[in-house]
């Protein structure tokens, strides 16, 4: 069964009182941040808070990620041991440039489940392209690993890499967003597009959670829970969307009964496109609380 | 001995007071009382130059009982500025009974170590005065009631005002005032107007002396002894200190959008429902998304009651309101709305909230929201002790509206290393039986007397829990305190809003 993606809550992990509440605001994943929102003087403790965390928190069904120091600091290696230990979901790289990168944390993470009798496997990984490079490598990059279980864009350093700045329409992401999710699709893993810095714009936010949206994006990385509820709002099917689907799945469902080959609806042919689009659209449907699970 | 709340009640009490009981309090017959009065003859003036002729014409004595009211909450001016004349004059051995106290009060601390003060009852107590009395500032226990409470004790004569002390945003020479005309207003005068018609002696105090008739009459002439002019009796912004802002907070917007839901799901959100919100960031963002829902169900209200809030005059303009009854207003902006609209319309306490009258506005109520500093697993709410035992809050009207058709706490599980779901509060303001659900951040819990309500709020997906559950989550997350240490000496009696003693509160230990 497919995963639905489409919030990946950031949450800094040094702060207890947002680390303690992360779980309440219904994101579909968590990703706690040990690199960037961490200074150096807090390294430590944040690892110590965000292992705290995971161990005792209940935080439900709800994907949980935690964002690694590089490996070449002086952090990346404790964090990613800790986390392991913990029992977090995904380990998600910082600044992935090529396969090598996802490789060598990939090393790190089986020895540290063999170290703590954890089954060699069971931590997934996501990477984040964050420049130039790794954008131009990002089918290598997703092609890596079988722990990858998405990998995102990281906008901030890119536009600077890229020599530019955020521009409302987004043009400037045009290629690494296309990049991204196209290797993301030839591989079979998720795409996530980077986060929306200004919580006040909730219109501009919109407007960029639509166009990832048109574009095929899994879903958003967001900074504060008041972005949660509009990412999902755009990501709900409309009414047509949800009938055409049940009455998909239902053709489907009686083609198999009656164990006849060739399935049509209304006249048109249904094929493995459409009969995956509707399962997305149930997904989605349920997950925005439009129908029951009965239906699905 | 322990009352039916489970709270142990030293003897000394036993004779001045009853146990409480129970939330119901039946059909009893009492006794009101009337005020003596000092008959003003044509030609006879009350306008006088100061506060301390004011003061010696009432006949203001040794050993009195004074009043004020508190609708301008943080911003008031006048109850210092008559106690510091007070003091000056070396009046002693007072008892002071305002509608409640707030932090910009701290300055009675002074007074009581003077003497000049020995007994208080009042509905809040906070900052350095809520500190002092909690460390053993007086001799005789403050006496803490709801404002539904206080209207009772104060038509029965349990209270008996000698004189009161009314501070009024506009007045004429003969004692016709109202509360929203004028710079300073605060709206509803609905607590003052009880002391208005029960105080023996009625002293007015206005910044804004217009001619004569004043209206509309929100305290009449045939009540009003003395009109003082003075420079100015309290700041409007300080109405709505720290209240009237729309939260940003993700975690108090959860819980609103929760209380939202409980609201919606329940079988009383159908048009012609009524409601009241309270003070605060969580019940502005309640009353914002109930509008949202109400345009979308096409339902209205037929009245808001309570502490009235200007997204509630909004709603009222916008006609998903039909009638606002007002006690008091939490900001400038509901305060204005008296003036503006007829249909939001003043009460006074007793009609808002006295159990003992022939029918409180309370009665007809049908959703509540109201806070917590406290939860315990009885359901029992705690607004007045913090966690360290100290007084810092205030009963306001949380006894009295808590008999709504559906009483909801929101309150935080905790708050940061302080749990507020607990095993037991520090402190019984609200017996657990007039509460029906708690809506946290994480979910909610349902009185389990009320089953009605577990079916239709998990047959409506909500997150149902038990109470215990929230309560060993809190712990969960938390941990367990160790319990807070007090002393045998009683420093406050609560009592429940019929009067009955409901539970004391000691001398913290240091």
């Amino acid at each position: 069964m497919e995963k639905l993606r489409r919030t990946m809550m950031f949450v800094p992990g040094n702060n207890p009182g947002m680390v303690r509440d992360a779980g309440i605001y219904d994101a579909d994943a968590i990703m706690f941040d040990l690199e960037d929102a961490v200074s150096l003087g807090e390294k430590d403790a944040a690892r110590l808070l965000v292992y705290q965390a995971l161990k005792q928190v209940d935080y439900g069904n709800t994907e949980m990620v935690v964002r690694v120091n590089a490996l070449d600091s002086a952090y990346g290696r404790n964090d990613i041991f800790a986390m392991v230990k913990a029992g977090v979901d995904v380990i998600r790289l910082p600044k992935t440039e090529s396969a090598q990168d996802v490789i060598d944390v990939e090393a790190v993470i089986v020895e540290a489940e063999e170290k703590f009798g954890v089954p060699v496997g069971t931590t997934k990984m996501m990477a984040a392209i964050e420049g130039a490079a790794g954008t131009l490598n990002a089918l290598a990059i997703a092609q890596s690993s079988q722990r990858l279980i998405g990998i995102a864009l990281g906008a901030e350093d890119y536009v600077t890499n890229m020599k530019t700045r955020r521009y409302p329409d987004g043009q400037e992401l045009f290629f690494a967003r296309s990049m991204i999710l196209h290797a993301a699709r030839a591989t079979g893993i998720a795409a996530f597009d980077t986060v929306y810095s200004d919580v006040e714009n909730e219109a501009g936010f919109r407007a960029e959670v639509e166009l990832i949206h048109q574009l095929g994006f899994d879903g958003k990385s967001i900074i504060n829970p008041r972005q949660i509820k509009i990412v999902n709002d755009v990501y709900a099917p409309s009414q047509k969307e949800i009938s055409h689907a049940i009455d998909v799945l239902a053709a489907i469902r009686e083609a198999e009964e009656k164990g006849s080959g060739v399935i049509s609806l209304n006249g048109k042919m249904i094929d493995k496109p459409i009969v995956e689009r509707a399962e997305r659209v149930m997904l989605l449907a349920e997950a925005a609380g439009l129908i029951g699970k009965e239906l699905k | 001995m322990q009352n039916k709340v489970g709270r142990e009640i030293p003897d000394a009490y036993l004779n001045d007071y009853a146990l409480y009981e129970s939330t119901k309090i039946g059909n009893p017959t009492i006794q009101k009382v009337a005020p003596k009065i000092s008959v003003v003859k044509p030609g006879d003036e009350k306008l006088v130059a100061s506060i301390e002729e004011a003061i010696d014409l009432a006949g203001l004595k040794d050993g009195m009982t004074i009043s004020f009211h508190h609708h301008f909450r943080e911003g008031d001016y006048v109850l210092n500025m008559v106690m510091d004349v007070i003091a000056k004059k070396g009046i002693k051995n007072l008892s002071i009974a305002p509608s409640s106290l707030a932090d910009v009060h701290s300055e009675i601390v002074k007074h009581i170590e003077s003497g000049v003060v020995t007994k208080v009852t009042t509905s809040g107590l906070r900052g350095k005065l809520g500190e002092a009395i909690s460390n053993g500032l007086m001799d005789e226990p403050v006496i803490l009631r709801s404002h539904g409470g206080r209207a009772r004790a104060v038509e029965t004569g349990e209270i008996q005002i000698d004189v009161a002390f009314l501070g009024v945003p506009s007045s004429d020479a003969y004692g016709n005032a109202n509360g929203y005309k004028g710079e300073s207003v605060c709206g509803s005068l609905g607590y003052a107007k009880i002391d208005a018609k029960h105080a023996d002696k009625v002293i007015l105090l206005t910044d804004n002396l217009v001619g004569y008739p004043n209206t509309p009459i929100s305290i009449s002439q045939t009540d009003v002894d003395y009109v003082v002019e003075v420079e100015a009796i309290g700041n409007p912004e300080g109405i709505g200190k720290g209240a009237t802002r729309f939260t940003t907070n993700p975690k108090e917007l959860r819980i609103a959008e929760t209380v939202n839901q409980v609201i919606t799901a329940s079988p009383y959100f159908k048009d012609g429902f009524s409601f009241q919100t309270g003070t605060g960031g969580a019940a502005l963002a309640v009353t914002r998304f109930l509008r949202e829902e109400m345009l979308a169900k096409e339902i209205k209200a037929s009245f808001a009651l309570g502490g009235i809030t200007k997204p509630m005059v909004d709603l009222l303009e916008e006609g998903l309101v039909e009638k606002i009854l007002d006690v008091q207003d939490f900001d400038k902006g509901a305060a204005l709305g008296m003036a503006k609209y007829e249909q939001q319309v003043e009460i006074d306490a007793s009609c808002y909230a006295s159990p003992y009258n022939k029918g409180a506005v309370v009665n007809q109520l049908d959703v509540v929201i109201l806070s917590a500093l406290e939860v315990d697993t009885k359901f029992n709410v705690n607004v007045m002790t913090g966690s360290d035992g100290v007084l810092r809050g205030a009963i306001g009207g949380h006894q009295d509206a808590s008999n709504a058709k559906l009483t909801i706490i929101s309150a935080p599980l905790v708050r940061g290393r302080i749990p507020t779901i607990v095993q037991d509060v520090t402190t019984v303001i609200t017996p657990g039986d007039s509460i029906d659900v708690v809506v946290t951040e994480i979910g909610i819990a349902i009185n389990p007397q009320r089953q009605d309500l577990i079916d239709c709020f998990t047959q409506a997906g909500l997150p149902v829990y038990t109470i215990e559950a929230l309560q060993k989550e809190a712990e969960k997350i938390v941990g367990k305190a160790s319990p807070i240490q007090f002393t045998d000496r009683v420093v406050a009696l609560v009592e429940y809003r019929d009067g009955t003693l409901l539970d004391t509160i000691c001398q913290v230990k240091d």
